[in-house]
């Protein structure tokens, strides 16, 4: 792909609008590369088919290292390898352990959740992102839509963004 | 699909539109300071020179600087470590406990609120590490193999359980503030026109770009993290009250101590986030963002922790009576009618009657009555602190140990340090970051205009 892709961008004005319009370009048969909004939109999910985040359940995973990691630390360091009598309580006293076990649960799964969330989905401080319009991170709603997937011609594609709501639609070019 | 319940008034004011919202919020970071700006930060930083020479002086000295002698081991330092703890918790329970419960007016206070439990912490943490008098080996708590045996902390201490939930509480703030200002840096990132800003916000704001499948694990991330962080803040207030709790000191030694400080913690934040966000809201011109109304359920919070707080001083009172321990009774009489009687007046007046006074709705509303209240509480906080420390200590069980504490400049100056290092911070983050969360102030906008039916 020496020259770069053609997009064709569709700039809508409100977040209902855009919800619909979705649904009306996939009737037509358009596929949509992506939508920016400057807010997440409810609802916006069930009409491009994404499916509900998987993030949960690695938060649930990291949280149980986290949990095992510190029981197994604590009892490891005052129960087996260096036991102390501390006013003849226990070596390894349960309750007492609890406090930082919690923290260490909280602390590896937030850690890991968000870590995982920032590489997923390529947040990085050196990642140039991608902006089809400079104003979706402000105040318009964005369709982006890939020509070289579809096999519409621009023209009747333009024609059902419009017909849609769209308030402007714009081309450009991706360099790759 | 949108819920706007019919009785409440807007939560932003003035007819903003969405560009609005980002031209609001960015203008401070896009135009230079104003003066009163630079006076506050010229303000803050003196303190905090005036501080750091104390700070300075107690580490190379010695904490033999402060008043502290044989029976009053703990004073001002750990008050003051507490207090600002406490006045932390009010961010996080804005920014996790109340989007739990879907409260949409947290969404203009919460950016600033957190960013005030960051620095809140920070001022806190100073405390310990001075106490620990050599601040170099500060990193002795933490489980790391060394040449003494290896020999490992104790879990069964509550302070080291302390180290652990500080800590854990700071970076988990500290990944949830950040979050949230992702999608806010990138909207600075595309509004600038000044090429540094673009490249400093664009490093700051990760590459983000607003898809909506970005947007969709974003929000599962959030409310995973708002899930996360609740427990969380109830559990650090509460293992800050077992450093006292689990004691054998009369006046300490009390099972009332977690409900009881985690209320207070959210009583003096509510009241802080109130004097900062008051002065705020006038220096940046945020007053369609930050409304009587937003000031109002504040003050709601505040009459609910306050009385909680009042309630469990005199359960304490009765227990203590109740309990027929002698050591336990002479303690509490004490604190009211001994030589820190006036602390313990304090403490009352400021903590149990004053907020009551928000029960009328004209103060309620009253912007000078919240923020002179917004004070009192937190003097009345910091004098609970000192009163439950310093009181249930200066009596020991031998009356030739009895003794007083005198706080020396050094004392003084310490507090200062942590004021200073505290508002400089708050300072510079009002002017170079978005101090109003705009993404979720955008939604709520929306959800206004939905109702009105003029969205098409």
């Amino acid at each position: 792909m020496a020259t770069g892709k053609d997009f064709l961008v569709g700039v809508f004005d409100d977040e209902e609008v855009l919800i619909h319009a979705v649904s009306k370009i996939k009737n037509h048969g358009i596929k949509i590369h992506e939508v920016y909004s400057p807010f997440p939109i409810h609802g916006i999910d069930d009409v491009m088919g994404h499916k509900p985040s998987n993030l949960p359940i690695a938060a649930f995973i990291f949280g149980m290292t986290g949990t095992i990691l510190a029981l197994t630390m604590q009892i490891w360091m005052l129960g087996i390898d260096w036991p102390m009598n501390i006013g003849g309580k226990p070596y390894i006293p349960l309750p007492a352990f609890i406090p930082v076990t919690f923290e260490l649960t909280v602390l590896i799964s937030a850690l890991g959740m968000t870590g995982t969330f920032f590489i997923i989905s390529n947040l990085t401080p050196w990642t140039t992102p991608t902006i089809f319009d400079k104003r979706s991170t402000n105040d318009k709603f964005i369709m982006a839509i890939d020509l070289s997937k579809n096999t519409e011609g621009s023209g009747s594609i333009t024609q059902a963004l419009k017909e849609s709501g769209a308030s402007e639609v714009n081309s450009k070019t991706l360099e790759s | 699909m949108h819920y706007n319940s019919p009785v409440r008034p807007p939560l932003v004011t003035g007819g903003k539109t969405l560009a609005d919202v980002t031209a609001d919020v960015s203008r401070p970071v896009e135009n230079t300071p104003s003066k009163s700006w630079v006076v506050a930060l010229i303000a803050s930083l003196v303190v905090f020179s005036f501080g750091f020479y104390c700070v300075f002086e107690t580490v190379w000295t010695g904490i033999g600087v402060w008043g502290l002698n044989k029976t009053v081991g703990w004073a001002w330092d750990i008050t003051n470590f507490v207090w600002w703890i406490g006045i932390g918790h009010a961010g996080t329970l804005i920014s996790a406990i109340l989007l739990l419960f879907r409260q949409k007016w947290r969404n203009s206070i919460n950016r600033a609120a957190e960013a005030m439990t960051i620095f809140a912490v920070l001022a806190a943490a100073t405390f310990p590490i001075l106490h620990m008098g050599r601040p170099w080996v500060g990193y002795w708590p933490l489980p790391l193999p060394n040449t003494y045996g290896s020999l490992w902390p104790n879990f069964n201490s509550p302070l080291l359980w302390d180290v652990f939930a500080i800590s854990t509480y700071f970076t988990v703030s500290l990944v949830f503030w950040y979050l949230g200002l992702i999608p806010d840096f990138a909207t600075i990132r595309d509004y600038t026109t000044n090429k540094w800003r673009k490249k400093i916000y664009g490093a700051l704001s990760c590459g983000w770009t607003g898809s909506s499948k970005t947007w969709s694990r974003y929000e599962a991330v959030s409310l995973v993290l708002a899930g996360l962080s609740t427990p969380l803040v109830l559990s650090v207030h509460t293992i800050v009250s077992f450093d006292f709790a689990t004691s054998v000191v009369p006046g300490w030694h009390t099972t009332i101590f977690p409900p009881y400080f985690v209320a207070g913690a959210i009583f003096s934040g509510f009241a802080m986030v109130l004097t900062l966000m008051l002065i705020a809201r006038v220096l940046f011109k945020l007053e369609d963002y930050i409304t009587i109304e937003h000031v109002e359920s504040m003050n709601k919070i505040i009459v609910l922790t306050g009385s909680i707080v009042g309630i469990a001083y005199i359960t304490e009172f009765f227990i203590a009576w109740y309990s027929g321990v002698q050591y336990e009774s002479y303690a509490f009489v004490n604190r009211a009618t001994g030589p820190y009687w006036w602390a313990y007046w304090s403490m009352m007046t400021c903590n149990v009657i004053s907020p009551q006074l928000f029960w009328i709705r004209g103060i309620r509303r009253s912007i000078l009555w919240t923020f002179i209240l917004s004070i009192i509480v937190n003097i009345g906080m910091w004098f609970e602190r000192f009163v439950i420390i310093a009181t249930s200590l200066h009596r020991d069980y031998l009356p030739s140990s009895w003794a007083m504490f005198y706080p020396t400049l050094y004392d003084v100056g310490d507090y200062m340090f942590s004021f200073g290092l505290f508002f400089t911070l708050f300072l510079l983050f009002c002017k170079f970051f978005p101090v109003i969360n705009m993404f979720e102030v955008k939604t709520i906008i929306k959800t206004d205009s939905a109702k009105k039916g003029d969205h098409k």
